[in-house]
């Protein structure tokens, strides 16, 4: 570690992975949930579950984006963080204000939440992924522009190099998009439509602003690979999310009220929304190949494949299968689109948390060359296991889906099946989808183990980095 | 990538192209919004819809449901439902929808549970107001049949 405060990002870290875990205990009982409707009823209806859980996922993934920058933009700005102690209050704000939210939803019924938090005031509650109270969205925007001013004086200071100046236009994407969470018209197509300005803008715009500024820091930091290189492809990566994605937004703007030149643009647009991830796995094993050192973190090397392949799975060849809009009228709001979400969320954006964790974290724990032989055996086992259970999850998903589609939307009015009839001939789908999930966890309770194996003791490690 | 193509040009082709795919967005958003009142019938979005929306974003229906496509898979979509149930009679489609949530949870032992939120007559006919005018939008004839 080049300064001494890159260390805040330590309980960024920490806390996402905790937070993780809550999230995916929720996923596991809706899972469950979703074979038997009396589990958890009433005291945790699925509706609940199924916002902890994607509420979860969105937090820990900002806490792991913010942990993220305050570790590398010090490193690339080549200069301490503009402020440590801002970076460390604005932890507990965040921290606190995540956890009293998901409290919030656990403990008390959800029209309630939103009389107490008087939502009819500046009304933005109700609504898939931005059920927070307003007054949690007005916390977070403050989180991020301090966040976010936190990290832009420091680039400021410093060397501006091109990571950094992708990785600040990404942050900046997201704290501006998020805005328009607080716009909640009357007239629901308005309001869906302006909705997509954050949903999509983030995960399909800035936030592979973030994903490609992380994967070539973590690449140029294991392969030795010239930093000149590296950032020609994370130009063309981003330009080309950048080219697909804004347009791309037009598939979903397909079945919820917006004109028909939407069904093309989207279409065509959305369709070239793979390239830049494919683009991201031949940058991945390029570098990799190209390497001019053998860094003694390995797994770190896993973990930048890893999420380049499954998120060209998840985001590229997942979300093409149903992005054409003839195809897309049968397949809108099915199973189909649950496997793509978890797939694409999963690969894309958890994993590279997870890969720079992994980069860092032996760092900040005093281990440069990276955590002992045996705790990266454990984390490669905890790799494999949740990136396949992953799969899983998908291909359950994806199969669940394909019959959904076939007795519910394919057919005639009066020859298709109910909705319900036929959520009850999915059940061996969902059976499938369950135990791939416990796998899933499994996954993750190895991840943690593998913080805590036993390392080499200190001075085989200082040899071990005098020889490196 | 060979050695022609330089990291300027990269850089060059992303502020370029993502500036002129913005304006682009930029423009086709203004048009959306001057097109959508033809679609939309907005005009028809009385006090009583703008009440039903609240009362379904207070009561984190699309936690389970979809609406129009988009939610949760978890219950029926209901952006149809008048269709589907209230075969376009709009009394007979308020009827229903106050004895179907005065009767939530189902007693039918494992099926998916909607809790009971509670809500009074006035209330119930709002969300059936909200839920009159949501399938009267214009969204491309989605779904394909009456299921959903």
């Amino acid at each position: 570690m080049k300064f001494e405060s890159q260390m805040v990002a330590k309980p960024y870290f920490i806390f996402a992975l905790i937070l993780f875990a809550g999230q995916i205990l929720f996923g596991l009982l809706m899972g469950m949930q979703y074979i038997d409707g009396d589990i958890g009823f009433p005291d945790i209806p699925f509706n609940v579950a199924r916002m902890v859980h994607t509420n979860l996922l969105i937090v820990w993934l900002l806490f792991g984006f913010m942990g993220a920058s305050y570790y590398l933009v010090p490193e690339e700005a080549e200069t301490e963080l503009y402020s440590p102690l801002l970076a460390k209050i604005m932890f507990w704000v965040f921290a606190v204000a995540g956890v009293a939210t998901i409290l919030g939803y656990l403990l008390v019924p959800y029209a309630e939440l939103a009389k107490l938090t008087h939502n009819e005031l500046l009304p933005t509650m109700g609504r898939e992924f931005l059920e927070q109270p307003t007054i949690t969205k007005i916390g977070i925007v403050i989180v991020c522009l301090a966040f976010v001013f936190n990290i832009g004086m420091t680039i400021l200071k410093g060397r501006k190099t091109v990571i950094n100046m992708v990785l600040i236009t990404g942050l900046i994407g997201l704290a501006v998009f998020f805005l328009f969470s607080f716009y909640n018209p009357e007239n629901l197509v308005l309001d869906k439509f302006f909705w997509w300005f954050v949903i999509h803008l983030w995960v399909e715009g800035v936030w592979e602003l973030i994903m490609g500024a992380l994967l070539a820091f973590v690449l140029i930091k294991v392969t030795g690979v010239d930093r000149e290189h590296i950032e020609k492809w994370l130009y063309v990566i981003i330009a080309m999310a950048l080219i697909s994605g804004l347009i791309g937004m037009g598939h979903h703007f397909f079945f919820i009220g917006p004109p028909e030149y939407w069904l093309w643009m989207g279409s065509i647009f959305s369709a070239l929304e793979p390239v830049p991830f494919f683009m991201m796995v031949l940058f991945a094993f390029k570098m990799v190949n190209e390497r001019r050192r053998e860094h003694a973190n390995q797994i770190a090397i896993t973990w930048a494949k890893g999420t380049a392949v499954m998120a060209f799975l998840g985001a590229g060849v997942w979300g093409f299968l149903h992005t054409l809009a003839p195809v897309n009228y049968y397949t809108h709001g099915s199973q189909l689109t649950a496997a793509h979400g978890h797939l694409a969320f999963f690969g894309a954006y958890a994993m590279v948390v997870m890969c720079i964790i992994s980069y860092a974290m032996p760092i900040m724990r005093g281990r440069p060359q990276g955590n002992s032989i045996n705790a990266q055996k454990v984390e490669r086992l905890s790799f494999w296991l949740m990136c396949l259970s992953m799969i899983g999850i998908t291909l359950a998903l994806t199969a669940a889906g394909a019959w959904q589609v076939a007795l519910q939307r394919l057919p005639e009015s009066g020859d298709a099946l109910s909705f319900m009839s036929t959520q009850d001939e999915l059940v061996s789908f969902y059976w499938a989808r369950l135990g791939f999930g416990v796998m899933f966890a499994l996954g993750l309770v190895t991840y943690f183990v593998s913080f805590f194996v036993f390392q080499e003791d200190p001075i085989k490690q200082e040899v071990t980095q005098a020889i490196a | 990538m060979t050695e022609k193509f330089t990291k300027s040009m990269a850089r060059n082709i992303y502020y370029g192209g993502s500036f002129f795919f913005l304006l682009l967005l930029f423009g086709l958003t203004l048009d959306t919004v001057r097109q959508l009142p033809k679609r939309d019938h907005r005009e028809n979005i009385t006090t009583a819809v703008a009440h039903g929306k609240e009362l379904w974003e207070n009561n984190n229906c699309i936690g389970c449901h979809s609406l129009m496509g988009e939610g949760a898979y978890y219950a029926p979509e209901l952006a149809n439902v008048f269709d589907r149930r209230g075969a376009g009679n709009e009394d007979a489609f308020r009827g229903y929808l106050r004895g179907w949530l005065n009767a939530q949870p189902l007693d039918v032992p494992h099926r998916r549970k909607m809790p009971q939120f509670n809500l009074t007559d006035e209330e119930i006919d709002a969300l059936s107001e909200f839920l009159i005018w949501t399938s009267r939008i214009d969204d491309n004839n989605w779904p394909p049949n009456i299921e959903g």
